[in-house]
């Protein structure tokens, strides 16, 4: 394998993990579902391309205000929306998905359909690294705090988390919000990946494959959904042997894995040194642990 | 415990799939190697093998791969046999931009044919000038494939003509050799190539004196057109631009001429497909088509003939534009006398062929096939009636 080739897989694998956290954060750990995410990188990645092309501001600056759209956005929808319950928020957010894509089509100043090329490239492997450690490190300490065990709250049980007095609509307004600002930054770097934007890139089809991502990882995991961005971008490149096949026997192994871990590759656990110890010697001490009774 | 085997069994599919295909395409460059030399040089093509378009992508990388046998057969490319190398996009930018990474740093490709589709041409340009390997394009017609700002793109290189000149060859045949003066446009709003004919259609034909009376739009994946095909209908034309895929030209021509509408139907290279006749056939007769080639020109016919022979489907018009993107890498290769990626671009940037949709003379300029012709194409009998090649000036 050449460095090159994999440095790209790298890139957008650390992309789209963006992405997959901000995801995470609203489906694994607040319980609502998106099916509109790829509308918040759409938002996020025009937005940054208009600042360093048509403003010529540097990249990082770019990258926090198409962030912060997508964030103002998102905080318009949700207050549209985030009183729906359940499925209905769903459609809400498919619906925006696919209207972000549609007025994108027909902005004739940012390309419309036909795309926007020469946008320059600016992601390196170095800053997509940097923005998912950072991007990691919040998401963190942010499910460690108060505010992230009022999200989980509501995840579990939103009627008693709100008779013990925890806002559930501001929570969720704030979870929405948070997962807009790292998909609007991983629109914003994936622009400047590719050089080129075009509406298409943002279909459904996006949003259903970062929802899967966090859902193969895991629902409520962090690790998970780490895992789960890595594994899932590049197994279609190392599938990429099966030519038209290539997409069946993802779907299948993807079936796969779901059916033997229905929790998702991390469900509900996190990654630590501790347990990885753990797992290895319950493996070495099986016997014993069977003679013990264990699971 | 079971849960603990479901585990396991996962990470060997895993690691087994990691092997299988990491191994298979590393191998051959390292057995190649060892003589010094390789002895085989390897041609990639990018496109889509899956997703809407996979029947175009299909028909072009079996082109391209009967292609090289032919060439292999005859003694290869300077004596090296050629190995086609052909992965799938899906129709993604992103994933072209995966694959192109792949054919120029691990399988070393000399040169990449396609992909079809504008949005991936384009995408896929700051990898080729990275890497430095030429692409030449099947089918894609947006301009700025290879010019953008009025900059060429030094790797970038097609075969078909642009948006601008079919969408001005249209408009000139409309309105100078069928004297229409009213015309209404039906396009498809989320589809770049039709948003890009339906713009120079529209400026051409009102430079020539020519009168838009209605431009109605809808989106991809619609069914019904029955609303704006009555808006048209209220405006009058005389002839209907068509400037999308086949499917929907279907449909939407059924609706036309059940809401009654008489006019002429027009549309470019997304038209020609046996599917459009066997869905449409009463009702765009007398429609007359922009396209590449004549399909019942007497030098496609060994091609189409060869083509069925072996794969027996007929061939799409994708094809015949990867005919001519094999053609013209193999003159650019035996100009050049070398199978080093960038003295092929160099020859390329001044190749010229006799391809099987016209004369290919690469301008260097704009890395586009200037002046070539494009051949106007008539519904009669559902059949397609080659009536004339017309140049737009």
């Amino acid at each position: 394998m050449d460095w090159f080739y994999i440095q790209g897989i790298l890139i957008l694998a650390g992309i789209n993990l963006l992405a997959v956290l901000g995801l995470s954060l609203l489906t694994g750990f607040t319980g609502l579902f998106s099916f509109g995410h790829a509308g918040f990188m759409a938002i996020g990645a025009y937005t940054t391309a208009i600042m360093s092309v048509k403003l010529h501001l540097p990249f990082i600056p770019s990258l926090m205000i198409g962030g912060l759209i997508a964030a103002l956005v998102s905080l318009l929808i949700g207050k549209l929306t985030l009183n729906l319950k359940g499925d209905y928020f769903c459609i809400a957010t498919l619906g925006l998905g696919e209207a972000i894509r549609l007025i994108l089509d027909n902005v004739q100043y940012l390309g419309g359909a036909r795309g926007w090329p020469g946008i320059p490239l600016k992601t390196t492997l170095l800053n997509v690294v940097i923005i998912d450690i950072i991007g990691i490190i919040i998401l963190v300490n942010l499910i460690r705090s108060k505010h992230g065990r009022n999200m989980i709250a509501i995840r579990e049980e939103e009627m008693a988390s709100q008779i013990i007095g925890i806002n559930v609509f501001r929570y969720k307004m704030i979870s929405l919000m948070i997962s807009a600002i790292y998909a609007g930054v991983a629109g914003g770097m994936l622009g400047h990946y590719l050089g080129f934007l075009q509406p298409k890139m943002f279909q459904i089809v996006k949003s259903t494959e970062l929802t899967i991502i966090v859902i193969f990882g895991g629902l409520g995991s962090i690790s998970g959904s780490v895992l789960g961005a890595l594994v899932l971008t590049s197994l279609p490149e190392m599938l990429r042997t099966f030519a038209q096949w290539r997409l069946v026997v993802y779907g299948i192994a993807v079936i796969f894995i779901m059916i033997s871990r229905p929790q998702g590759l991390m469900g509900g656990h996190e990654f630590s040194f501790h347990a990885v110890k753990k797992i290895i010697s319950s493996m070495f001490y099986r016997k014993k642990q069977r003679g013990l009774g264990g699971r | 415990m079971k849960k603990r085997i479901m585990y396991f069994m996962f990470s060997v599919v895993m690691i087994v799939s990691l092997i299988a295909a990491g191994c298979t395409p590393k191998g051959t460059p390292d057995t190649g190697q060892k003589a010094g030399e390789p002895e085989v040089v390897k041609v990639g093509w990018i496109g889509s093998l899956t997703g809407d378009q996979a029947v175009w992508g299909q028909c072009e990388l079996n082109t391209v791969k009967m292609m090289f046998e032919e060439i292999n057969a005859k003694g290869g490319l300077l004596g090296k046999k050629v190995e086609v190398i052909g992965y799938d996009t899906r129709g993604d930018a992103t994933e072209a931009v995966n694959a192109v990474k792949r054919l120029t740093s691990q399988d070393k490709v000399i040169a990449i044919i396609g992909p079809n589709a504008s949005g991936q041409a384009i995408a896929i340009s700051s990898v080729l000038e990275e890497m430095k390997v030429p692409d030449i394009a099947t089918v894609a017609t947006n301009p700025k494939v290879t010019v953008v700002d009025g900059k060429v793109k030094p790797f970038n290189f097609r075969v078909c003509f642009i948006d601008p000149y079919q969408g001005a060859v249209a408009a000139g045949y409309a309105a100078d050799v069928l004297g229409f003066k009213k015309a209404a446009i039906l396009y498809d709003v989320a589809d770049d190539y039709s948003q890009g004919l339906t713009e120079f259609f529209e400026k051409y034909f009102i430079e020539k004196g020519g009168q838009i009376v209605a431009k109605e739009a809808f989106k991809s994946g619609d069914v019904d057109f029955r609303p704006q095909l009555s808006k048209i209908k209220e405006s009058n034309p005389e002839v209907i631009f068509m400037p999308y895929f086949f499917k929907e030209v279907a449909l939407s021509a059924n609706q036309a001429r059940e809401l009654g509408i008489n006019a002429v139907f027009m549309g470019g290279d997304g038209w020609p497909s046996d599917v459009l006749i066997e869905m449409a056939k009463d009702a765009i007769e007398g429609s007359y088509i922009v396209n590449h080639l004549d399909f019942n020109d007497p030098e496609v016919q060994d091609f189409k003939a060869a083509y069925k022979a072996k794969y027996n489907k007929s061939v799409e018009l994708n094809g015949y534009l990867a005919y001519d993107a094999v053609k013209l890498l193999e003159a650019a290769v035996n100009k050049a006398n070398s199978l080093d990626p960038v003295a092929i671009r160099d020859a390329l940037e001044t190749a010229s062929v006799k391809g099987i949709t016209g004369q290919i003379n690469i301008s260097k300029e704009t890395h586009n096939p200037e002046g070539k012709d494009a051949a106007i194409i008539k519904m009669v009998n559902g059949e397609y009636v080659f009536q004339q090649k017309y140049s737009a000036k």
